[in-house]
């Protein structure tokens, strides 16, 4: 799907892109627990996917990713602090913990796992296994 | 909101679990003239002694694609995401949508402009407004 066929309209033809992406059931098939924070986005890259969150506000050293076959745990914790003499005018910035398990549908390589964090995004890069790969039959 | 500053002299719910909310798009007084959606990022505003500080979350923004302004008392952040970032990139699955980020708060009281303070880190963007000193008692003489 062409997302970026015409520049202008890229970010309105994105949008609509995740918007319909919205009823997609494609994480759904598998065991997911845990809570629903923080809320993901799934992209197809080549043979790859990426999953990419939105933690602002979390630090990096707060964040723990950890993989076992095909899924994912996602958890830490964000803290809100104030200046001890200040008066709160307005709060609507949410603290606490989070903790997200959710599985691929489909073979993922463990061990090619990466994980970035920047501006309060984290991606994280998820190379298909080999054995998921299409490979040519020869016919003998 | 009530504040109720603990004795560490913040006001965290750190055990409490993290709930989901939707994003909330902006309704903005003037149309964009270019396509796409704008949000409002969530802020936490709070004042001591010598400044205000505005505190907002707009995960995905750089510091080149960030805009603060002051004019006639009215803080204006608007902070842009970079979407050359999802080139390339086929969405197969959304549980959030991305876009711009736009908010605006009337000032009361008297800012000190020339020593406005932003940091951005993690997504979070902080500006401290320090309050302008008060105009120094002047002594007049009686002629």
């Amino acid at each position: 799907m062409a997302v970026f066929s015409d520049p202008f309209n890229a970010l309105s033809n994105f949008q609509q892109a995740l918007d319909a992406f919205r009823a997609s059931s494609w994480l759904d098939a598998g065991p997911s627990g845990g809570g629903a924070y923080p809320p993901m986005n799934v992209f197809r890259k080549g043979d790859d996917f990426i999953i990419i969150a939105e933690l602002p506000g979390v630090k990096k050293s707060d964040i723990e990713v950890l993989v076992k076959g095909r899924t994912l745990r996602l958890s830490g914790t964000k803290t809100v602090a104030f200046p001890e003499k200040a008066a709160v005018h307005r709060r609507e910035r949410l603290a606490g913990r989070f903790d997200r398990a959710v599985t691929m549908p489909v073979e993922i390589n463990p061990d090619g796992v990466k994980a970035e964090y920047r501006d309060g995004i984290l991606a994280l890069f998820l190379p298909r296994a080999e054995s998921e790969k299409p490979k040519s039959i020869k016919v003998g | 909101m009530s504040k109720q500053p603990n004795k560490k002299g913040t006001t965290m719910a750190e055990k409490q679990e993290m709930a989901v909310r939707e994003k909330k798009e902006l309704a903005a007084k003037e149309e964009k003239t270019v396509p796409g959606r704008y949000f409002v990022p969530y802020a936490d505003i709070y004042e001591t002694d010598d400044a205000l500080s505005v505190v907002l979350e707009m995960p995905g923004v750089e510091k080149k694609d960030l805009d603060v302004a002051l004019e006639n008392d009215v803080l204006r952040v608007d902070g842009r995401i970079d979407f050359s970032k999802y080139k390339d990139l086929e969405p197969v699955y959304a549980e959030y949508n991305v876009g711009h980020y736009e908010r605006s708060f009337a000032l009361s009281g008297t800012i000190d402009q020339e020593k406005i303070g932003a940091n951005l880190e993690d997504g979070v963007l902080t500006l401290t407004l320090p309050k302008a000193k008060h105009a120094q008692p002047r002594k007049i003489a009686i002629g």
